[in-house]
């Protein structure tokens, strides 16, 4: 008998405390309003490590159903929650880290008018996640996944006076819908077949199937829709384009939704899927080309980017191309280690980044940067660990993850994948090291500090949290409320990963027993072998080092060493610079390929074609034929007696006529 | 004996005249009297068919018929009066208060 966990506190807690900000925020002092968004989203994180410890001793998977929503005739959906392995993963690092940037926003947002709002959109998205995660059945986890997506949404837009955040937001919310086209239509296939949306049901019914080996069946099809609803979700090609947009909204928001938690979200969706995907070979394969692909061509762009935050936002979705890759070859767990370790340095990477931003001024362009670890060694360290982790420098966490998936493709027999893995393990390396180098070292190559701009955040140091003063006018460090989480996931990331590709896989293995029982296949196998895959595998893991190494190598020679290199490179290669520049032209192909005939049919079809010449016209008309009718039929009622009288014995001589007509008939 | 369509031919002709009365006069007493004498045209014709098909119903709708009349004209006679009290004219077409 398994213990009551009350999984439900654990999304209801960031709802209320969302519910509350977002009511009564407006009158609430701004203390107020952070201790009320971090108490609760807190909470939810001592309630996660208070399940942690019960859970361990407990029998995992635990479902505990709340109430029944939908019961028609046989098919039937709960408002349940499930918890695994799997789940629990993911909840710790949701709350975790999603607690940690609530801490770091509270600095970060000080001095923004929508400060109560934001929290309360925050914790909003803790709410919808936690049930995107907790879900025991696709639908509840299908309002989660749309859940997250308007919190996205709100929170990409918070500036929303300013029309690029506006439209940035539009612009995730529609590509996002187009993935969840797919993810839909993949639960009415389950419905239809398996009669089910609960996973124990649905994946119980997809055991029992035959493999999808040869011909594209049922399974291969719901897999491969699941798959555009990840890739809307977690920004693979072709649905990437919103992520980068997304960098409009404040700083933590993006290192809270989009990149340590809500675009990990197909990730999770995948993995959890993995009974479909494992009997779907085809679509299987899909999701690994994908993933692929998406690593390497985001990589290419985040090399030529000079906004900060942009190169952040690439390096992101091509570090999910490395996770579905992962997936693709049916390394899950894996891929969800690498989702963890991903949360930890990524969301430092952003939140260091917002604390550099921050210390410039509102400045985003790398270019305008420089020399800036002597001002802002915290932050500078902090980011330090964090570009060490996601290049994959060995014993920090990056390099245990990215080499497991590596591992995982290369032992797969996907050997071309393996090599664009390393190649991208190498364009990481020099993107991430470009940004390094070109934030914190050479000469500061921004405005003076008299130019700096006074209204930029900085009465946090007259806010009691933060009781650091700190002077005007120059590069400054962050206080101290926004320093504490950059130094907690530092330490992650630094040791985030040690927890080994090995012992995750074999935490994570209940829930991937599917995928066990081939590595079961592959214990079989005489001990000598096991023992020269492991020699290759340390090959193998010393050559994406090697790659990183030169990645690194290679952004020292360019942006420390000769800075005015890259110029001539740049001009050398021309068009194709160019062309990486613009980010391969994609956004204006999508636009020119997509949303304009899109608006251009919408305008003159939908809207002057159908909408005003159909609909309104028969609106128009009628209303206006039934004006000129009763125009001509009100003269009949004069008030005249006589005329009235007239009437009656017109209508009778015509009744008369034709009773004596029909009577002569 | 006259036989019936005679009787049908002078009641429809005293209720067209009825009609014709009504309409085109602008008397409110002439067109009362109108009035009675379609009712008097329908009476001719409920007795010409009493007599010819020997039933006392058509007949006994005629005293039904003149007790009414008398009725209304009791009431419609009072109410001319009235008319003519307040608008001092008997001319239907100035009678036209219900007009907007």
């Amino acid at each position: 008998m398994t213990p009551n966990l009350n999984l439900w506190l654990i999304p209801v807690l960031p709802l209320i405390g969302a519910t509350i900000n977002g009511l009564f925020g407006k009158r609430f002092s701004r203390q107020t309003v952070s201790a009320i968004a971090l108490g609760f989203s807190g909470a939810a994180f001592v309630r996660a490590l208070w399940i942690l410890v019960q859970a361990s001793a407990s029998t995992l998977p635990h479902i505990e159903s709340l109430a029944p929503w939908i019961r028609s005739g046989d098919f039937q959906v709960d408002f349940a929650f499930y918890l695994d392995q799997l789940s629990l993963v993911m909840l710790l690092v949701v709350t975790g880290v999603g607690f940690l940037i609530h801490i770091y926003s509270v600095g970060y947002m000080w001095e923004e008018s929508g400060f109560y709002r934001f929290f309360a959109y925050l914790n909003l998205f803790m709410f919808f996640m936690l049930t995107l995660i907790l879900a025991s059945n696709y639908l509840l986890m299908f309002i989660g996944w749309e859940g997250v997506g308007l919190a996205s949404y709100l929170l990409i837009g918070f500036w929303f006076t300013k029309d690029s955040a506006a439209s940035a937001g539009k612009k995730a919310f529609i590509v996002n819908r187009i993935g969840d086209f797919g993810f839909l239509i993949a639960l009415f296939l389950m419905i239809k077949h398996f009669g089910s949306l609960n996973f124990e049901q649905v994946f119980q019914s997809v055991s029992g199937m035959p493999t999808e080996v040869a011909g594209a069946g049922l399974l291969t099809s719901i897999g491969l829709l699941l798959m555009v609803g990840a890739a809307g979700k977690s920004a693979q090609i072709p649905l990437y384009v919103w992520l980068p947009d997304a960098m409009e909204g404040p700083t933590p928001v993006s290192a809270l939704i989009h990149a340590a938690t809500m675009v990990t979200a197909g990730v999770y969706m995948v993995a959890r899927s993995h009974v479909i995907f494992d009997h779907a070979p085809q679509a299987l394969m899909v999701v690994a080309i994908v993933g692929t692909l998406t690593a390497l061509f985001a990589a290419t762009i985040g090399v030529c980017q000079t906004d900060i935050k942009k190169v952040l936002a690439y390096s992101t979705i091509s570090q999910l191309g490395y996770m579905f890759m992962a997936c693709g070859v049916a390394a899950y767990s894996a891929g969800i280690f690498h989702l963890m370790t991903h949360a930890f340095f990524k969301g430092l990477l952003f939140l260091a980044a917002g604390s550099v931003i921050h210390a410039v001024g509102g400045e985003q362009d790398m270019r305008r940067m420089g020399g800036l670890r002597h001002h802002i060694p915290w932050t500078f360290w902090t980011m330090t660990a964090a570009t060490f982790a996601i290049t994959g420098v060995p014993l920090f966490a990056g390099f245990y993850s990215k080499g497991e998936i590596l591992w995982r493709v290369y032992s797969s027999g996907n050997t071309v994948l393996w090599l664009i893995g390393v190649l991208t393990a190498f364009l990481t390396s020099f993107y991430m090291f470009r940004l390094w180098f070109m934030t914190f070292f050479g000469e500061y190559r921004g405005e003076t500090a008299a130019d700096h701009d006074d209204d930029h955040v900085h009465a946090i140091s007259s806010s009691p949290t933060a009781p650091a003063a700190h002077g005007h006018g120059g590069i400054h460090e962050s206080p101290k409320i926004m320093l504490i989480p950059l130094v907690i996931l530092a330490v992650l990331s630094i040791f985030g990963g040690s927890a080994g590709g090995k012992r995750f896989d074999k935490f994570l293995s209940p829930v991937l027993h599917n995928h066990m029982a081939v590595d079961g296949a592959d214990a079989t196998t005489p001990a000598p072998e096991e023992k020269e895959q492991h020699g290759l595998e340390i090959l193998l893991e010393s050559v994406s080092v090697l790659a990183a190494a030169a990645g690194l190598f290679l952004a020292w020679l360019l942006y420390q060493r000769r800075p005015q290199l890259p110029q001539e490179i740049a001009h050398a290669l021309g068009g194709f610079y160019e062309t990486v520049v613009h980010k391969y032209y994609v956004d204006e192909i999508y636009a020119a390929v997509f949303v304009k005939p899109l608006i251009d049919g919408s305008t003159r079809i939908l809207w002057h074609g159908i909408d005003q010449d159909v609909i309104d016209a028969t609106l128009d008309n009628s209303a206006e034929g039934a004006r000129e009718v009763s125009d001509a039929v009100r003269h009949m009622q004069s008030g005249n007696l006589r005329s009235y009288a007239g009437w009656i014995a017109a209508g009778a001589a015509v009744v008369i006529a034709y009773m004596v007509w029909m009577g002569t008939r | 004996m006259v036989p019936l369509s005679y009787y049908l031919v002078l009641s429809g002709i005293l209720f067209a005249c009825g009609v014709t009365g009504f309409l085109i006069k602008r008397n409110i007493i002439t067109i009362f009297m109108s009035i009675e004498l379609m009712l008097n045209g329908v009476n001719l014709s409920f007795v010409a068919f009493a007599a010819q098909w020997h039933a006392l119903r058509g007949q006994v709708f005629v005293f039904f018929v003149m007790v009414v009349a008398a009725a209304e004209a009791a009431v419609g006679l009072a109410i001319i009066i009235a008319v003519y009290r307040t608008r001092e004219t008997l001319n239907v077409d100035r009678v036209n208060l219900l007009k907007l």
